[in-house]
């Protein structure tokens, strides 16, 4: 198991040092940091200074090995707009990122699971009917539209809960149920199928010839087997929340977070803030999926970690 | 004997179990009549399909969607299972008192549960065992089916064992509450032929020391003679003849029977090819008015077409058949016990 880990870590390092790579050429081929960062009436004497101040007007060769070189030591450079290392702004909203995602990921797994499971026991029935229709809902649902619909009943029109912004606890209802509706959808439909494939194997029949209660039989048995894609799922939901989906959130709920400020950085050409948010991101999709690896391991005696 | 150990300790009654389908109602049992006593050994042949696991399951509460009970009655100690509180009485019932053995035990454990579990499950439902009594118990139940150093076995997932140990397993889990009858449905089809014997022997040797009433459910005649008492031949979802097991292999009655002791290849055997009955069973679809053996039968005439009711032959023995007790097939010699394996 340790060495497995270890594996794994130093695989995950040539993935995230491959991902760097890509984003510190794309970044410089998009986007001008000067032009956006200046003011229009700034003159090229102006311009060349700022580019020289950041190591733009060097070859993107001599850049790169002087990145690398940073790289070793988690320094990314000063955020053109924050005017801060990259890695402190970081550090300030990734926690209000990861937050939104536990509650929006927890609620969804909390809503999923038990729907799931009841609509499976009747596939047909009147319970499957209705949660398979909720599903497909939640399935198309477009988030950004979701959370403006949420703010306007809930916080316009009802006034019970923050349009935006981070407070409270009641700050986080309306984000993180937006982050949880599809997931919980997507959930709930591979749970639902997942539980009605294993409610249909042999060692199910065992289960109930034993005599075991119908609950022992389905949380016990047929759900408990079902977890094998539940994780893997989730741990893709996990990553692409983390990827993606707070993006969304996150600037329609004005929600520091990475996402928001990864839409930040891209707006004002934040070469060096951009990076740091890729490299971050990238990290904890290598780390995500070990822990899924030892999950599965945990879950199923079957599998082999190699 | 006393009384009640006269009385049947199961009792199957005109069951019929239909399934609908895309195609229609599949008439899966029409009518299936059963009994056995405490101690008696009574095996069920008859070719797939012809619903001897489907009787099984029906006495297990094992018909689902689409499946359904749709007639008929089944009494555990003279008691319904189907009527009244029935159901409810059953499910203490199915698992402690009657058990039953899957045919196949690569797949009838859950691969994600130690079988120390697996079997406890059972101990801590019946019995009211915690855990750590179960885990005890487990312990000698292992040791009890022959499974070599129980405590690492305990601890083991399923794929750790292999096909014969699982069997074992799955046996140790049936006999856990010390039922009064086991069903063991095809026990040994899924096995290698020299693990099928240990397992037989296995079943043989509880059903003597725990007094068990054994139901066999087969297609292999040759296990038949060596184990059972009784014999039930089931054919298109009906019991076509029964009686004991020696006498049948003897002088079968039915047809069927006979087409199906003939078909049974013979170690002694001289033929050249292996003999089949022409045909194939009847679809359940639409099963026939009459004896449903009747398109295959080389001695069936006009009444064949009106359904048969079971009746005695001779003493001990039944059959449902209008003609019964008259060679069917011309090659087939007075007497045609297969051999018995082992």
């Amino acid at each position: 198991m340790g060495l497995f880990i270890l594996r794994r870590l130093f695989q995950g390092f040539l993935v995230v040092l491959g991902v760097t790579l890509v984003v510190f050429v794309a970044t410089r081929m998009v986007g001008d940091p000067a032009q956006v960062m200046l003011p229009l009436s700034a003159t090229a004497e102006q311009r060349a200074a700022f580019e020289h101040k950041f190591g733009l007007d060097r070859p993107m060769a001599e850049q790169f090995v002087d990145f690398i070189g940073d790289l070793a030591t988690f320094d990314f450079g000063e955020s053109m707009w924050q005017r801060r290392p990259a890695m402190d702004v970081i550090a300030g909203r990734l926690p209000n990122t990861l937050k939104l995602i536990a509650a929006g990921l927890g609620l969804a797994i909390v809503l999923a699971l038990p729907l799931g499971a009841l609509a499976a026991i009747r596939p047909g029935g009147f319970a499957d009917r209705i949660t398979v229709f909720l599903g497909l809902f939640g399935l198309s649902l477009p988030q950004f539209w979701l959370g403006l619909l949420l703010i306007m009943v809930f916080a316009v029109t009802f006034k019970v809960l923050p349009t935006s912004g981070y407070g409270g606890w009641t700050h986080f209802i309306l984000p993180a149920v937006t982050l949880a509706l599809p997931a919980a959808a997507r959930l709930m439909m591979l749970v639902r199928s997942s539980v009605i494939d294993e409610l249909n194997q042999q060692y199910v029949r065992t289960a109930r010839a034993k005599g075991l209660r119908f609950p022992q039989v389905l949380f016990g048995h047929a759900l408990r087997n079902a977890l094998v894609p539940f994780i893997t799922l989730a741990g893709w939901e996990f990553i692409s929340a983390l990827a993606g989906y707070t993006v969304v959130v996150e600037t329609v709920f004005a929600w520091p977070g990475l996402g928001l400020t990864a839409m930040q950085a891209i707006k004002f050409s934040d070469l060096f803030l951009l990076q740091a948010i890729v490299f971050t991101v990238a990290i904890g999709i290598v780390l995500v999926n070990i822990v899924l690896d030892v999950i599965y391991k945990l879950i199923d005696p079957r599998i082999k970690l190699a | 004997m006393d009384a009640i150990s006269e009385m049947p300790l199961l009792e199957v009654e005109r069951l019929q179990v239909e399934f609908d389908t895309r195609a229609g109602i599949v008439h899966g049992l029409r009518g299936v009549d059963l009994s056995i006593r405490r101690g008696e050994t009574l095996a069920l042949v008859g070719e797939s399909g012809s619903g001897k696991s489907v009787t099984a399951q029906a006495v297990m509460g094992l018909i689902d969607v689409p499946g359904r009970i749709a007639g008929g009655d089944i009494r555990w100690k003279g008691q319904s299972l189907l009527k009244g509180d029935g159901p409810r009485r059953a499910k203490d019932i199915r698992g402690k008192e009657v058990a039953l053995i899957f045919q196949d035990p690569m797949t009838s454990l859950n691969p994600l549960i130690t079988i120390g579990a697996q079997i406890g499950e059972v101990l801590q439902r019946h019995l009211g065992m915690t855990k750590a009594q179960a885990r005890i118990r487990v312990l000698e139940l292992l040791e009890a089916v022959g499974i070599p150093a129980p405590p690492r076995r305990a601890a083991q997932y399923p794929h750790e064992l292999s096909g014969g140990m699982r069997q074992r397993v799955m046996i140790a889990m049936a006999i856990a509450c010390e039922p009064q009858l086991l069903i063991a449905d095809e026990p040994t089809t899924a096995l290698d032929v020299t693990i099928q014997a240990q397992v037989l022997e296995l079943i043989a040797g509880l059903q003597e020391t725990l007094k068990l009433s054994v139901i066999l459910i087969t297609h292999d005649l040759g296990v038949v003679a060596g184990l059972c008492q009784r014999v039930a031949v089931m054919y298109a979802g009906r019991i076509v003849e029964t009686g004991l097991a020696d006498d049948l292999f003897e002088r079968p009655s039915h047809p069927y029977t006979q087409g199906l002791i003939r078909s049974t290849p013979r170690l002694d055997d001289r033929l050249e090819r292996l003999v089949s009955i022409e045909g194939a069973p009847p679809s359940l679809l639409a099963p026939p008015r009459g004896c449903a053996f009747e398109p295959r039968c080389p001695i069936a005439e006009a009444r064949c077409g009106t359904e048969p009711p079971l009746a005695i032959v001779h003493a001990g023995a039944s059959a449902a058949c209008w003609k019964p007790s008259q060679p069917a097939w011309r090659d087939v010699p007075a007497s045609a016990e297969p051999a018995p394996v082992s």
